[in-house]
């Protein structure tokens, strides 16, 4: 394989990375001012920072590997729906409260799977900025998952609510352990794992705390996915147009 | 670890302006007590600090490298760098015992625990004592809190509300 095509594998696997936290913390800032209590506000917002934060991480690693031609900011503000690489689970709208607890709960586990491999990668800038993240994802999902038991064995409308969202979001969750051929350049580079390794430690992640929120684990005969190659459900447009209206709006604008 | 050390008398002088530059967000502590500061280098009228992150998405880091950077300058060194570093990751154990003991004097409850202990991996609450009035009767009210770095918690006895400086 030529130095090139490694590097492009490179760059895509990156953004994938960067695409997923910086949505997904997009999404949850969509929250400020609105939580439902004000120590949700703040958890949700102080998420979504973290969240954030990380993207940047990422992203700026991937300006550098890609070559300098576009910075963080750049890959962030200036590309158009195809051009993403995040999950479609993460563009997913907020819905009600336990709907964005669910969400958040089913990418967290796969999240601490995921930069727990990461931590040990061969390349040494993606091992660092994970066992960062790691710290962050491991107190998320700490957080989300003792939300998913209090909605789920709380009140029959909790419980109602924490099941429909369950419902609605299973089939999304499929696309998290499907590997392609970057993943495999990734793993056989010793710079990433195999997706479909830690598909077994989620559902057992998942599956413990759902049985004790009182939650069944949906029976979805159907899923879909498609993100990692940029095939996106009509959400994330709507997001993008509002994330990226200011830099796109006014062009270089400093503050 | 605290990298604390001072080889010389230049690089005291060094150590010695960055005690001045406080964290922007819990100002009673200088970024030395915090433990960003990692390593120091003095070459000549040359100054090298590497800072690193307390949490990715942390606000105050650009804030805190030009603090930095104005501080260095100010001491007399006429050429200043501020790298940044992730690797090792940021932990709590490595807030200063001084720091440790300021955090208590406003009134945010320091980590209580060292990051690898198993109450903390395990994700268990450890116990915290209320900085106001040392009671280990307290319950916590939300993981997260006013800044990234803290948890809010309430005293049951004195039933005062408090910060707490979250263990990772």
């Amino acid at each position: 394989m030529t130095v090139e095509a490694q590097r492009e594998a490179l760059f895509e696997y990156l953004l994938r990375l960067g695409d997923n936290a910086l949505i997904l913390g997009h999404r949850l800032s969509e929250w400020c001012g609105k939580g439902p209590v004000l120590e949700e506000d703040i958890a949700l917002s102080n998420i979504a920072l973290d969240l954030v934060g990380q993207s940047t991480l990422w992203l700026e690693f991937a300006a550098t590997v890609e070559g300098g031609a576009r910075d963080a900011d750049a890959l962030a503000f200036k590309r158009d729906v195809l051009d993403w690489r995040n999950f479609l689970l993460v563009e997913q709208p907020n819905g009600d409260f336990a709907h964005t607890i669910v969400r958040q709960f089913l990418f967290d586990c796969f999240h601490v799977e995921l930069l727990q491999a990461l931590s040990k990668s061969a390349n040494q800038e993606i091992a660092g900025i994970a066992s960062k993240a790691l710290k962050e994802a491991l107190y998320h999902r700490r957080h989300s998952g003792q939300w998913v038991i209090r909605l789920g064995d709380g009140t029959e409308e909790s419980h109602a609510r924490a099941q429909a969202a369950l419902d609605a979001l299973w089939g999304y969750t499929r696309e998290l352990f499907e590997g392609d051929a970057i993943d495999e350049m990734m793993m056989q580079a010793g710079i990433a794992p195999d997706p479909g390794d830690f598909e077994e430690n989620w559902k057992q992640a998942v599956g413990a705390v759902l049985a004790e929120a009182t939650l069944t684990v949906p029976d979805a005969n159907w899923s879909i996915g498609g993100g990692k190659k940029g095939i996106h459900s009509e959400h994330l447009g709507f997001l993008l147009a509002e994330m990226q209206f200011l830099p796109r709006a006014y062009p270089d604008a400093q503050w | 670890m605290q990298p604390h050390a001072a080889a010389s008398a230049e690089e005291s002088r060094l150590w010695a302006a960055l005690e001045e530059v406080s964290d922007p967000e819990i100002p009673v502590l200088s970024v030395v007590d915090l433990g960003v500061i990692r390593e120091i280098e003095v070459d000549g009228a040359a100054a090298k600090v590497t800072i690193t992150p307390t949490y990715s998405g942390c606000p105050a880091m650009s804030y805190i490298e030009m603090m930095v950077r104005d501080a260095v300058l100010k001491a007399g060194f006429e050429h200043v760098e501020v790298k940044t570093v992730l690797s090792p990751a940021w932990t709590t154990d490595w807030l200063s015992e001084a720091g440790r003991e300021k955090l208590k004097g406003i009134g945010i409850a320091p980590p209580a625990e060292v990051s690898t202990s198993k109450q903390s991996l395990l994700g268990i609450d450890p116990v915290v004592a209320c900085p106001r009035c040392g009671s280990e009767n307290t319950e916590i009210l939300s993981q997260f809190g006013s800044t990234a770095c803290k948890a809010l918690y309430r005293c049951t006895d004195c039933a005062e509300p408090f910060d707490y400086f979250k263990c990772i």
